[in-house]
C-alpha cells in the first residue's frame, strides 16, 4: 500500500498539548480567583486583620457581642428547627410515595417537588398576609368568627419561621430520600425476608440503616440553606427583632454607609457563614461516600410495597391537604391581594381590579426596570456562567495537567460560598479599592451572580463531561483532530445537554434571586426580588403581592418551557 | 530496519515504573501483539506509541519520523502522527451517524469532497458497514460498532493501527469473526498492527510474533509457536496455554514427591537446580500420557468431560496435576490410581 502522507500531518510542534492545557487551566484558575477566590479572602481579611495585624481575639470579641451573639444564636435554633421538621416530613413523604401503594404516587411526586421551584420568600410574603397576627387574613377570620382578641397563630415568630422555611426546604430530604429508596437493591430486603425477618424487622435492621446516609445528606443540605437563608427571616423576623447571620449582615451593610465597625462585623459574620458551610459540605460528602455505594442496584427493581389498606384514602387525603394548604393557598392568596384596590379589603370581587398588574407592567418605572433587570441580568449571568463552567469542568474532569489539584480546590469554593457572603465580598472587591468601582451599578450584581450560581454550573457540566468516555476524544486526537478540534466536534456536542441545564439551572433562580441583589442594588438597578421586598417594606403590600404573582408566572412559565425541551431532547 | 522502533522506553507513574527500558522493532506489514496481565503495562506502551502519553525515557520513531524522545522533550501529537486507533470501548461518537463516523478523520484533514466520499465508502465497504451508514451507530450491536471505529481508523490508509483490546467488549461469538476480518484487512492493506490483549488465544492467532509482559518488563518476543514450545521462564508457560505445576525435592540419584524416590522423568535437571535440592516441574496438561506401570504415582482426584477431551486432576503426593486426554483415551476413573508420563517437561528454581 502506498504511504498517504496527508496535509499538516508533518506538523510536529514542541510541546504542544502543555501549551493548550495550561492556557486552559490559568484560564479556569483566573475566572475562579476573580470572582470567587479574591471576594471570600477579602472577608476573611477584613475580619481577621485588624489595623495589619492578624487578630482572633477581636473576632471573638466581635461575636459576644450582644447583637451578633443573639443572630448568631437564632441562626441555629432555626436552622436547628428547620433540619428537624423538614427532615422528618421529607422522609414521611419520601416514604409514601415510593414503598406504599399509596394512589397517584407518580403526580405526588411531582407536586412535592414544586416547592423547590417557588421563591421561599414570596410565601413568607403570602403566609404574612395569611398570618401576621392582627392583618392576617385566617387570623381575623378566626378572631371575628370567635369574638377573641387572640390571633390564631403569630407568624413573626421563631415557629412562623421554621414552618415557612420547613415548606420550602424540605424537597430536600425528600429528593435523597426517595431516590435512595427506588434505587436500593430489593434482594437486599428480600435476602432479609427470606432469613425470616418480619416486615417491622427489616424496616428497622435493614431499610432504615441502608437509607440514613441519604437522610443525612437531605438533612444537612436543610441546615446549609436554612442557615445561609435571608428572605424568610427578612420578611418574617425582622419585624419583631429576630436577625439571624444573613439578615444581621444586610442590616449592618445597609445602614454602615462606609462604616468600618458595621463592615467588621459583617465580615467577622460572613467568616462564620463561609466556615459552618464549608463545614456542613464536608460533613455531607463524608455521609455519602461511605453510605452510597452499597445499596445501589442494576436497573431491575420492583421493591415491595407496604399495603395501606384503610389508611389509602385518608393518607391520599392528607397529602392533598399539605400540598394545598403548602403550595395553593399562598399561591393563591398572592394572586388574590395582588388584584386588591388597597391591601385590607376582605378578598371579594368587589374589591379586586387587575389595575395593580397594568401599574407595575406598564406604567410604574420601578417595577417595570426591575423585572428589565432580572432579564438582563439572569440571562447575561446564565450565558457567560455556561461557559465558563464548561471551560473549568473540562479541565477539571478530563484533562492531566500539573497545577490541577489548585484548580479542583477552587472549584469546590463556588458551593460552599452561601449568597450573601458572595454579595458582600464582591462589593469589597469591586467598590474601587482595585482600581475598579462599579459599586451601584448592574454591573456588581452580575459579577455576584457569576460568582453565585457557578457551582450549579460546574455540576451540570462536569456531570456532563463525566459521561464522555475519555476514548471518544482520544479517537477523535488519533483521527487527526487537535485539542480544539476535538473539543468543538466532539465534546462541546455532546455535552450540549449539560451546558443547556446549566443555562436553566441558573437563569430561573436568577430571575427571583434576592439575597445577593439586596445586598447590591443601587437606585436603578433594582431586580424583581429587590423591588418585591421593597416595596412589601414600604407598605406598598398590594404591588408587592402583584409583582410576586408577575414572578411567580415567569418562573412556573420558564420551568414547563424547560421539561418540554428536555422531554423532546430525551426522546432525540 | 524495523519499521516501528522502541528504544529504551520508560514510563513511570509516580513510584511504579509502568514500562521499563522496552525495546523493539516491529517490520512492515507485520502484526505484533502485547499480551500480559493487566497492569503489565501494555496499554501505556500503546498509549506512548499513539502519543497520548509521553516518556520518562527513551524513544519511538515510526519510518523516518521521530515520534517521541524524552531526551530532546520533543512529541508529535497524537493527531499528527497518522494512526489508526481502535479502542476497547468503541469510541464511537453517539451524536455523529456510522457515515460521519467513518468520514471524521478525512474531514479533519480537510480533503476534497469527492475524496472524502470515495474513501469512505471504501472503508464502510471493508468492514460491510455500507446498508447501515445513514444511520446511528447506536442502533449498532458492539461488533457493528467495533466495525465502524475500524472503518474510521482505516479511512486515513494508515500505515500503522494500534489496537487496544478490541475484542474484549464483544461476544465470544463475534469476537472469532473480528479477529478474522481484521486478519483480512491487514492482508489486503498492509498495515503494521500493533495489538494489546490478555487473550492469549487472541494473540496466538492473530499476530506474527507475541510480546509477553509483566510488570513492565519483557519476558519473552517471539513467534506464537516460539512462545508456546520454548517459553522464557516460568511466568510466560503459565501464561501461554495451560499448565500444571508440581514442587519436587532433587537429589543427584533422583526426585523426591512427598517423601518418595522418583526416577528422573525425561533426563535430570540442570546442575544448579540438583545443588538447590528442590525445583518445580512444570507441564502441558497435554502431553501427559497414562501408564498402568511405573511412571509419576498419583491418584484420580476429579475427572471432568469437556466435550472432546477428558480434564483430569491428579493428586500426586499431596499436589494436583492437571492432565488431558483425549475423549477416545479411556483413562482412569475416580479414586483410581495411575501413573504419568511425559515428554520433555520443563524444569524452574522453587
Amino acid at each position: 500500500m502506498s504511504t498517504t502522507i496527508l496535509p499538516g500531518a508533518e506538523k510536529a510542534s514542541f510541546l504542544p498539548r502543555v501549551g493548550t492545557a495550561q492556557i486552559l487551566l490559568g484560564l479556569s484558575i483566573g475566572i475562579l480567583v476573580v470572582v470567587v477566590a479574591v471576594p471570600v479572602l477579602l472577608i476573611f481579611l477584613n475580619s481577621f486583620w485588624v489595623n495589619g495585624q492578624f487578630n482572633a481575639l477581636d473576632v471573638v470579641r466581635v461575636l459576644s457581642r450582644g447583637e451578633t451573639y443573639e443572630a448568631l444564636l437564632n441562626s441555629l435554633i432555626l436552622a436547628g428547627g428547620v433540619t428537624v421538621t423538614g427532615t422528618i416530613v421529607g422522609t414521611f413523604f419520601a416514604w409514601l410515595v415510593s414503598r406504599t401503594d399509596l394512589p397517584f404516587k407518580g403526580l405526588m411526586k411531582v407536586l412535592f417537588l414544586i416547592p423547590f421551584m417557588l421563591p421561599s420568600f414570596i410565601g413568607a410574603l403570602a403566609w404574612k398576609m395569611l398570618l401576621s397576627p392582627r392583618a392576617g387574613y385566617i387570623n381575623r377570620l378566626f378572631m371575628d368568627f370567635f369574638g377573641t382578641d387572640t390571633p390564631l397563630f403569630d407568624i413573626y415568630s421563631y415557629q412562623g419561621i421554621i414552618m415557612v422555611e420547613t415548606m420550602y426546604l424540605f424537597p430536600f430530604v425528600f429528593i435523597q430520600v426517595s431516590g435512595a429508596l427506588e434505587r436500593m437493591d430489593p434482594t437486599l430486603e428480600e435476602s432479609a425476608r427470606i432469613s425470616g425477618a418480619s416486615l417491622f424487622t427489616i424496616t428497622r435492621k435493614i431499610t432504615i440503616p441502608l437509607v440514613l446516609p441519604s437522610v443525612v445528606s437531605g438533612a444537612l443540605l436543610i441546615a446549609l440553606y436554612s442557615m445561609a437563608h435571608f428572605g424568610t427571616v427578612a420578611v418574617l423576623g425582622v419585624e419583631v427583632g429576630i436577625y439571624n447571620i444573613p439578615t444581621l449582615i444586610y442590616e449592618k451593610i445597609h445602614q454602615s454607609a462606609g462604616n468600618f465597625t458595621s463592615i467588621r462585623t459583617a465580615t467577622v459574620l460572613a467568616s462564620v457563614l463561609v466556615m459552618t458551610a464549608a463545614f456542613i459540605l464536608w460533613l455531607q460528602n463524608r455521609v455519602l461516600s461511605r453510605g452510597h455505594y452499597q445499596i445501589i442496584a442494576g436497573k431491575s427493581f420492583r421493591p415491595t410495597e407496604l399495603k395501606l389498606r384503610g389508611l389509602r384514602i385518608p393518607l391520599l387525603l392528607f397529602c392533598l391537604a399539605y400540598i394545598g394548604f403548602t403550595i395553593v393557598l399562598p399561591t393563591v392568596t398572592i394572586f388574590c391581594v395582588g388584584l386588591l384596590k388597597t391591601y385590607g379589603l376582605p378578598i371579594a370581587l368587589e374589591n379586586m381590579t387587575l389595575h395593580n398588574f397594568e401599574y407595575i407592567l406598564f406604567e410604574w418605572d420601578l417595577t417595570r426596570g426591575a423585572i428589565v433587570n432580572s432579564l438582563l441580568l439572569g440571562f447575561s449571568a446564565a450565558v457567560i456562567t455556561m461557559f465558563a463552567g464548561v471551560i473549568i469542568s473540562y479541565v477539571i474532569v478530563k484533562m492531566r495537567v500539573r497545577g490541577k489539584g489548585f484548580l479542583e480546590f477552587l472549584g469546590m469554593l463556588p458551593f460552599s460560598v452561601p449568597g450573601s457572603v458572595i454579595a458582600l465580598g464582591t462589593m469589597l472587591a469591586w467598590s474601587g479599592k482595585f482600581g475598579i468601582n462599579i459599586y451601584n451599578t448592574a454591573w456588581i450584581i452580575l459579577v455576584a451572580y457569576i460568582a453565585r450560581y457557578m457551582a450549579f454550573s460546574l455540576k451540570a457540566n462536569s456531570a456532563a463531561l463525566e459521561q464522555v468516555h475519555d476514548s471518544l476524544v482520544e479517537a477523535a486526537r488519533a483521527s487527526g483532530a487537535t485539542m480544539w478540534q476535538a473539543l468543538r466536534d466532539i465534546v462541546i456536542p455532546l455535552v450540549r445537554p449539560g451546558m443547556l441545564a446549566a443555562f436553566f439551572l441558573i437563569f430561573l433562580p436568577a430571575l427571583r434571586e434576592l439575597t445577593v441583589s439586596v445586598m447590591l442594588y443601587g437606585p436603578t438597578t433594582r431586580t424583581i426580588g429587590v423591588a418585591i421586598y421593597t416595596l412589601n417594606e414600604d407598605g406598598e403590600t398590594v404591588y408587592a403581592a402583584a409583582l410576586a404573582g408577575v414572578a411567580l408566572i415567569l418562573i412556573v412559565t420558564g420551568e414547563g418551557l424547560i421539561k418540554r425541551l428536555f422531554k423532546i431532547g430525551m426522546k432525540k | 530496519m524495523a519499521f516501528i522502533e522502541l528504544n529504551g522506553v520508560t514510563k513511570r507513574f509516580g513510584a511504579v515504573t509502568a514500562v521499563d527500558r522496552l525495546t523493539l522493532g516491529i517490520a512492515q506489514g507485520e502484526c505484533l501483539a502485547m499480551l500480559g496481565p493487566s497492569g503489565c503495562g501494555k496499554t501505556t506502551t500503546l498509549r506512548m506509541v499513539a502519543g497520548f502519553e509521553d516518556l520518562d525515557d527513551g524513544e519511538i520513531r515510526v519510518g523516518d519520523r521521530l515520534l517521541s524522545a524524552r531526551a530532546k522533550n520533543f512529541y508529535v501529537p497524537p493527531e499528527h502522527r497518522n494512526f489508526g486507533m481502535v479502542f476497547q470501548a468503541f469510541a464511537v461518537w453517539p451524536h455523529l451517524s456510522v457515515f460521519e463516523n467513518v468520514a471524521f478523520p478525512l474531514r479533519i484533514r480537510k480533503l476534497p469532497k469527492a475524496e472524502i466520499l470515495a474513501r469512505t465508502e471504501e472503508a464502510l465497504r471493508h468492514t460491510n458497514l455500507l446498508s447501515v451508514a445513514a444511520g446511528s451507530p447506536n442502533d449498532l450491536s458492539g461488533g457493528g460498532k467495533q466495525r465502524v471505529a475500524l472503518a474510521r481508523a482505516l479511512a486515513i490508509r494508515p500505515d500503522v493501527m494500534l489496537l487496544d483490546e478490541p475484542l474484549s467488549s464483544l461476544d465470544p461469538h463475534f469476537r472469532e469473526e473480528m479477529r478474522f476480518e481484521i486478519k483480512d484487512l491487514q492482508r489486503k492493506f498492509g498495515f503494521s498492527i500493533l495489538y494489546v490483549t490478555h487473550d492469549q488465544s487472541e494473540a496466538m492467532a492473530l499476530s506474527d510474533r507475541i510480546l509477553v509482559m509483566r510488570d513492565g518488563v519483557v519476558q519473552q518476543i517471539g513467534t506464537p509457536i516460539d512462545v508456546y514450545r520454548a517459553p522464557a521462564n516460568r511466568f510466560v508457560f503459565e501464561f501461554i496455554g495451560l499448565s500444571s505445576f508440581l514442587p519436587v525435592g532433587l537429589t543427584p540419584e533422583g526426585m523426591v514427591i512427598a517423601g518418595q524416590h522418583q526416577p528422573w522423568p525425561d533426563g535430570p535437571p540442570p546442575p544448579e537446580l540438583i545443588a538447590a535440592g528442590k525445583a518445580i516441574l512444570a507441564f502441558r496438561p497435554s502431553e501427559i500420557r497414562f501408564t498402568s506401570e511405573g511412571g509419576l504415582r498419583g491418584v484420580v482426584e476429579r475427572k471432568a468431560y469437556l466435550g472432546e477431551i477428558i480434564d483430569y486432576r491428579i493428586d500426586v503426593g499431596g499436589s494436583e496435576v492437571r492432565v488431558q486426554r483425549p475423549r477416545r483415551d479411556p483413562g482412569p476413573n475416580v479414586g483410581e490410581p495411575c501413573g504419568l508420563l511425559t515428554a520433555s517437561p520443563r524444569w524452574y528454581p522453587a
